[in-house]
């Protein structure tokens, strides 16, 4: 155990000192030492994984915290403040990224003053710049309570629920007009991805993204910081990114049918393969192996189907982002090795601060006692005392 | 009155003046190295291209409806009153979408600097501004590249193809295409061989295509509010209703 520690520990390491260089090469010697980025190929990885991806793996803030506080699904509070924390630090990432692929990142403060509101990305920074605000709200009570400040305490929980409309509308609209962005480009993005649909795949998507990954970081956290597993809940969001992923593959075939790509589907090139591994990774494998009774109700069996549903959706960000730009700009786009070093230092960064957060902060509720005497989580968290039970 | 180009590359002789009265305009260097490229970039707006015995100039097209303007979250790019699509630095943030957006393939970015800017054809507002033509216009020695009204120049342009049918593709590029632009061209040969593809573009302005999502959410956040609202209220009530009826059984149990 001790020596799988110390692994994880230097692997950290050395991604953190590559990345501390990447960021060196970037600052002191622009974008075009640091990235494959071109006037053909102006959005690379920091767009295409750490901004669409990061975004729409932060969705499981939006989505539980709708279920739980807006469809009062109270059995599934105990699994809140890990995906709201999931969230936050996935926002504050993203916004850090930003920095690293901005041209001039310390004008990043531009939108407030310069205003275009018919640009798309203004209504992006706009949603993310006031969802992060709501975010840390929703996030505070957790911070609020180790330290017992009782008076802000009361003030958050009477805001809450508008607070959690407000974050549910902010998230819909930018999780959405991520996918509004690549409207513009008609000519430019492949037939594959490019579609009218975009900005409602973008948020559908979203939502089971955001179902895999509250199963994804509730397995690993059993996994690492020896948490009880809460299988009926997970079981449960399992069933619903079921549904999701059938409403969502029901409209993509919809869509591909109705805009006659079917036979270009079966030609290959390199868009198609990619297209169906996107397709395979995202619906066919997660909704077939969740139709099996064995999968939908194990532990291994949930996580692993929220791992393929979570690398099937970057897969398709990608796409849209990466593969489906690739023909008209006529080259093909390689990340540098400092790209990778600054996503992975990013990447890596969120996991350790989660950890952090897991260690010194109320987390998990049932483990801290005034957690659970705070008002915001006055709920009972019987469903998984009963799984404990059992256990 | 818009201000346009009309390029017409059957007058054109490849003589790159053009190219030369541009750098000079934009305080930008030129040598035969640079004239020899043959792609428009950081350092050059304009290019005229060369294939067999035919020559294509290369350059901003000022669109009439700019997807470049249009995605700029901070408003660096805009369409003036006389037509240039124009630039100001100091307020862009480096986001690129401009790049990312333009149907041409025109903004430039500065790679290989630590403060980079965007870098493209502003069609000389300063000139027209003092009612002169623009750089490259004044420089050709043809009048391939002529500058005048938008009107004018749309007219003539029809004229040129009607007097002169065989000589042209019957196609003005720049009517129609992504709702229209303020470069005109007409060619003797497809616009296909040299990058341009008419049939490709759609004759819709693109800032149409996320316009027609976006004005939709000033109706959706409060129809959003209401319907989250209202759940919220069904799904507790249902709760507080229960609640009451666990609360009455008791009673009348005890009662009994």
């Amino acid at each position: 155990m001790k020596i799988k520690f110390t692994f994880w520990k230097l692997v950290f390491a050395v991604i953190m000192v590559l990345g501390i260089y990447a960021t060196a090469v970037r600052f002191t010697r622009g974008l075009g030492a640091s990235t494959n980025l071109s006037d053909q190929f102006p959005w690379g990885i920091w767009v295409g994984f750490d901004v669409l991806c990061g975004v729409m793996l932060a969705a499981g803030g939006f989505t539980l915290t709708a279920a739980v506080h807006i469809f009062n699904i109270k059995r599934w509070h105990s699994i809140v403040r890990p995906t709201v924390l999931t969230a936050f630090l996935g926002y504050v990432l993203v916004s850090l990224a930003l920095m690293f692929d901005l041209g001039r990142p310390y004008r990043i403060w531009h939108p407030l003053i310069m205003r275009n509101p018919h640009s798309v990305m203004f209504e992006v920074a706009y949603c993310v710049m006031f969802y992060t605000t709501v975010l840390s709200l929703e996030f505070s009570p957790i911070v609020l309570e180790r330290f017992n400040l009782e008076k802000p305490l009361k003030i958050i929980k009477a805001v809450l629920i508008p607070l959690v409309i407000l974050g549910v509308i902010l998230s819909t609209l930018h999780q959405s007009s991520l996918g509004t962005l690549y409207l513009i480009m008609p000519t430019k993005l492949h037939p594959f991805w490019y579609s009218p649909l975009l900005p409602v795949f973008f948020y559908i998507s979203a939502i089971a993204v955001g179902l895999a990954m509250t199963i994804f970081e509730s397995s690993m956290s059993s996994k690492y910081f020896h948490r009880q597993l809460e299988l009926p809940i997970l079981r449960e969001l399992g069933r619903v990114m079921w549904v999701v992923l059938w409403v969502y593959a029901i409209l993509r075939f919809e869509d591909l049918l109705h805009r006659g790509m079917l036979k270009e589907m079966l030609v290959p090139s390199y868009e198609m393969s990619l297209f169906w591994l996107e397709i395979a990774l995202a619906m066919i494998a997660p909704i077939v192996l969740l139709s099996f009774r064995k999968v939908r109700n194990t532990p291994g069996g949930l996580y692993f189907t929220a791992v393929l549903v979570v690398l099937g959706f970057i897969t398709n960000r990608l796409n849209v982002s990466i593969t489906g730009m690739e023909t008209s700009a006529g080259l093909h786009y390689v990340p540098k090795w400092t790209e990778y070093a600054i996503t992975g230092m990013i990447v890596a960064g969120g996991f350790a601060l989660f950890g952090l957060a897991a260690k010194y902060l109320p987390i998990f509720p049932n483990e801290e006692e005034h957690a659970a005497a705070a008002g915001e989580l006055q709920v009972p968290v019987t469903d998984s005392v009963m799984s404990h039970a059992g256990d | 009155m818009s201000k346009a180009l009309l390029y017409d590359a059957t007058l054109c002789i490849g003589c790159k003046q053009c190219e030369a009265g541009c750098a000079q305009q934009n305080k930008l260097p030129y040598d035969d190295r640079i004239a020899a490229e043959n792609v428009t970039s950081d350092h050059k707006f304009t290019t005229v291209l060369s294939k067999d015995d035919k020559f294509f100039r290369r350059l901003c097209m000022h669109c009439q409806d700019p997807a470049c303007a249009s995605v700029c979250p901070v408003g660096a790019l805009h369409k003036t009153a006389l037509g240039p699509v124009v630039y100001e630095e100091n307020r862009c943030m480096g986001c690129r979408y401009c790049m990312a957006a333009c149907p041409f393939g025109v903004p430039k970015y500065e790679w290989s600097k630590v403060l980079p800017k965007v870098q493209k054809c502003i069609m000389c507002p300063d000139r027209l501004a003092k009612g002169q033509p623009t750089a490259c216009a004044e420089a050709c020695p043809t009048g391939a590249t002529k500058f005048g009204d938008r009107d004018e120049l749309l007219k003539e342009a029809h004229d040129r193809l009607r007097t002169n049918p065989a000589n042209y593709v019957p196609h003005i590029f720049g009517v129609e295409e992504v709702g229209g632009t303020s470069v005109l061209m007409l060619s003797s040969v497809p616009f296909e061989q040299f990058g341009l593809n008419p049939a490709g573009l759609p004759k819709d302005p693109l800032p149409l295509y996320t316009y027609r999502v976006l004005s939709r959410i000033p109706d959706f956040v409060p129809l959003g509010g209401a319907v989250l609202g209202g759940v919220w209220w069904i799904t507790h009530r249902r709760e507080d209703v229960a609640a009451a009826e666990v609360e009455e059984e008791k009673k009348s149990g005890g009662a009994r």
